[in-house]
């Protein structure tokens, strides 16, 4: 394929080459129109000259006779830029005027001459010079014929001219604009040809390749901009895909084994048969738990779930929650105290924010048990900015190292490894927070350090929604 | 029982049915089967069921264009659905379908039990009842009140609408994911024994100045209330 064949296919080119056909079409008309009404227009002051000075030339035939019509031509004749005058026989021969010859035939009609006709002067100098000319014919009483005519020379000069000069301009935009369409069509063709390059360089598998940008925020730039935003997204879940799969692996083999282990004890019959089978279940349980949590996490991350948002009461939904949870942390001497702004609504899933701060309240519970302060404080406020819910516990917190870890999924504390759980709540959490648009953060519990303090913030509801 | 209840199968893995239909006649549950969809809504449309157990994916036709079909038909029967797929969304679209009621696979037989039990007692259930009476346990619907011998039993609101789910199904196991669900609108696993500390709580509550214990646990299973002096309905 030569260059200029992959030129022409881009829409820059394609779409100036119609302009330009068109702007020319239109130039053509205009051209065309602008000489024809020049030319009538000529025409037409020639025609009034030429029709008074035969209503001059008739008067002084008429006053002088035959002599002092031909006085009067003579005069006439010698003047710069004078008409052609002929006096002329019954019969068509010239017998006086400023002209050598005249086309045959011409001198027979009165009135008018039908269209230009050619003549020559007596100037010239070979006999194929020749000019056109408009004239009037009269026939006088004794027969002779007198021919009062001007010549079109200048007239078609000036025609000529102005159709120069329109087809000259033409030609300079045609020129400029086949130099800009070349330059604009090229540049387009470079960038759509990086694009394409970075486009099979992904094609390949190289997910963290972006398209290229500009950065002058054009069309280009903002395809790049959303394209890069998609690419993003799908490494995102390719990435969490891998995890996965990874996490699969890694931790469903180990109580898929433990429980194998179970069942062959149990079957070499060796202790309680009906123990070891109630352990089965328990670790089956634990196993679809852990499934559900993971196919949960992915389903939130791959955004299935916003489908089903609407209006939600916030503040409902964390009263709620809290009131779930408040009879189990007291079981555990803990204090579970809410401190909500009511009526919160924002655009959400009830389920998942409920289940979102479900994990923080168990987990609080879970690792504040035996923590010298048994304050849980689960806080909700709203400004301009945000709505930031808090869960606050005065457990053994998580190291600051360590705070971004343990969102990942089947991340867990050493420490924590004995209690029960997936390793998979917080990133439950997480996920919920990144398809509410929002934010997880975690910190040390204020004033003295001591603990954990989970932070989600929802953006206020009027900001994104609109997105 | 006075009458023993008669539920249709629709599942396509003849050995996961083979296992419900025997575990179900341990019961006293009687069961038909059908293995593909179009068969399963022949049966349902030509014979009268208690409850329809269907699975989500089935050959022919699938699960929920079965329900929603039958519902076109006119015909009611409580349907339960069972499927792999147990997100928020799948079950809102399995409800909207005419479902009655949706438990993600794998589950516990004696939490389908539970279920089964409850819409199929359902149809008698008398709905519009004000009050609910277990033994000397009266519950006013109305005023919001709770009796026990005469006496007012305090209640919170939630505990209230605990107990008022109890009595609706008195006699009937009921289980913590369908106590979640019913009583505080929630299908997540909330991992801890959230519930169990809320029962114990209202249990503590009707029970401790009086005799006899009314709410018993079901082991591994879930709660009943239940006079026991009381023959049973």
């Amino acid at each position: 394929m030569s260059k200029v064949s992959v030129l022409f296919r881009t829409t820059a080119v394609r779409l100036s080459a119609l302009y330009l056909i068109l702007f020319s079409l239109c130039a053509a008309i205009l051209v065309f129109y602008v000489t024809g009404m020049s030319e009538r227009l000529l025409q037409q002051q020639t025609r009034e000259a030429i029709a008074t000075e035969a209503l001059q030339i008739e008067g002084v035939y008429d006053r002088a006779g035959i002599s002092g019509l031909l006085r009067s031509l003579e005069r006439r004749a010698r003047q710069p830029g004078a008409s052609l005058y002929v006096i002329a026989g019954p019969s068509g021969e010239i017998l006086a005027g400023n002209v050598a010859s005249l086309e045959p035939g011409l001198l027979d009609s009165e009135g008018w001459t039908t269209e230009p006709f050619h003549y020559r002067r007596f100037t010239d100098e070979s006999r194929t010079d020749s000019h056109v000319a408009l004239a009037q014919i009269l026939v006088l009483d004794n027969g002779l014929r007198v021919l009062v005519g001007r010549d079109l020379q200048e007239p078609e000069k000036l025609r000529g001219l102005v159709r120069q000069a329109l087809v000259v301009a033409l030609g300079i935009m045609v020129l400029g604009a086949l130099v800009i369409w070349f330059g604009i069509g090229r540049n387009a063709l470079k960038r759509i040809d990086r694009m394409s390059e970075a486009s099979t360089k992904i094609m390949a598998g190289d997910l963290s390749q972006r398209l290229p940008m500009s950065g002058s925020g054009d069309e280009f730039d903002r395809l790049s901009e959303s394209l890069n935003a998609m690419l993003g997204r799908i490494e995102k879940l390719n990435e969490g895909l891998k995890q996965v799969s990874d996490n699969i692996a890694h931790d469903l083999k180990t109580p898929l084994t433990r429980l194998r282990n179970k069942a062959e004890a149990a079957l070499a019959g060796s202790g309680n048969q009906n123990a070891a089978l109630e352990e089965i279940i328990a670790e089956s349980d634990q196993l679809i738990r852990t499934f559900n949590a993971l196919l949960m996490i992915s389903r939130v991350e791959a955004g299935s779930a916003v489908a089903e948002m609407s209006d939600v009461d916030l503040s409902g939904i964390v009263a709620d929650c809290v009131e779930l949870y408040e009879p189990v942390a007291e079981e555990n001497a803990l204090r579970l105290k809410a401190d909500i702004e009511p009526g919160v609504m924002i655009s959400g899933n009830r389920e998942l924010i409920g289940q979102a701060l479900g994990n923080l309240i168990d987990n609080a519970v879970k690792y504040a048990e035996k923590a010298d302060n048994p304050l849980i404080q689960v806080e909700m406020k709203k400004s301009d900015r945000n709505v930031v819910l808090t869960v606050a516990d005065h457990g053994p917190g998580v190291p600051e190292g360590m705070r971004s870890e343990v969102v990942k999924r089947f991340v867990r504390l050493d420490e924590s490894r004995s209690k029960p759980g997936t390793g998979l709540g917080l990133s439950l959490v997480e996920a919920v927070m990144e398809m509410h648009h929002g934010t997880l953060e975690l910190a040390a519990t204020e004033p003295e350090g001591q603990g954990l303090t989970v932070r989600m913030v929802f953006p206020p509801a009027a900001t994104w929604r609109t997105e | 029982m006075v009458t023993r209840m008669k539920i249709l199968i629709v599942e396509d893995d003849l050995e996961a049915a083979a296992y419900l239909a025997k575990a179900f006649r341990e019961t006293g549950i009687v069961s038909d089967h059908a293995s593909d969809g179009e068969s399963g809504l022949f049966m349902a449309s030509e014979n009268a069921y208690d409850v329809l157990v269907v699975d989500r994916m089935l050959p022919r036709r699938d699960g929920l264009s079965l329900i929603s079909e039958l519902r076109r038909r006119g015909v009611h029967t409580p349907a339960l659905i069972l499927s792999a797929l147990g997100q928020v969304d799948d079950r809102v679209t399995g409800l909207r379908a005419g479902g009655d009621d949706y438990l993600p696979k794998p589950y516990a037989f004696s939490e389908l039990l539970a279920r089964v039990e409850v819409l199929g007692r359902r149809k008698g259930t008398p709905e519009q009842d004000m009050v609910y009476r277990v033994g000397d346990l009266e519950l006013d619907r109305l005023s919001h009140s709770v009796r026990r011998q005469g006496k007012e039993i305090p209640l919170q609101p939630r505990e209230f609408r605990l107990l008022e789910y109890l009595m609706k199904n008195a006699g009937q196991v009921v289980t913590r994911t369908m106590l979640l669900e019913n009583v505080w609108d929630y299908h997540f696993d909330p991992q801890t024994n959230v519930i169990d500390v809320h029962v114990s709580r209202l249990r503590s509550k009707i029970e401790k100045d009086f005799d006899p214990p009314l709410l018993r646990t079901v082991r591994g299973a879930g709660y009943m209330i239940k006079d026991d002096r009381t023959p049973d309905t």
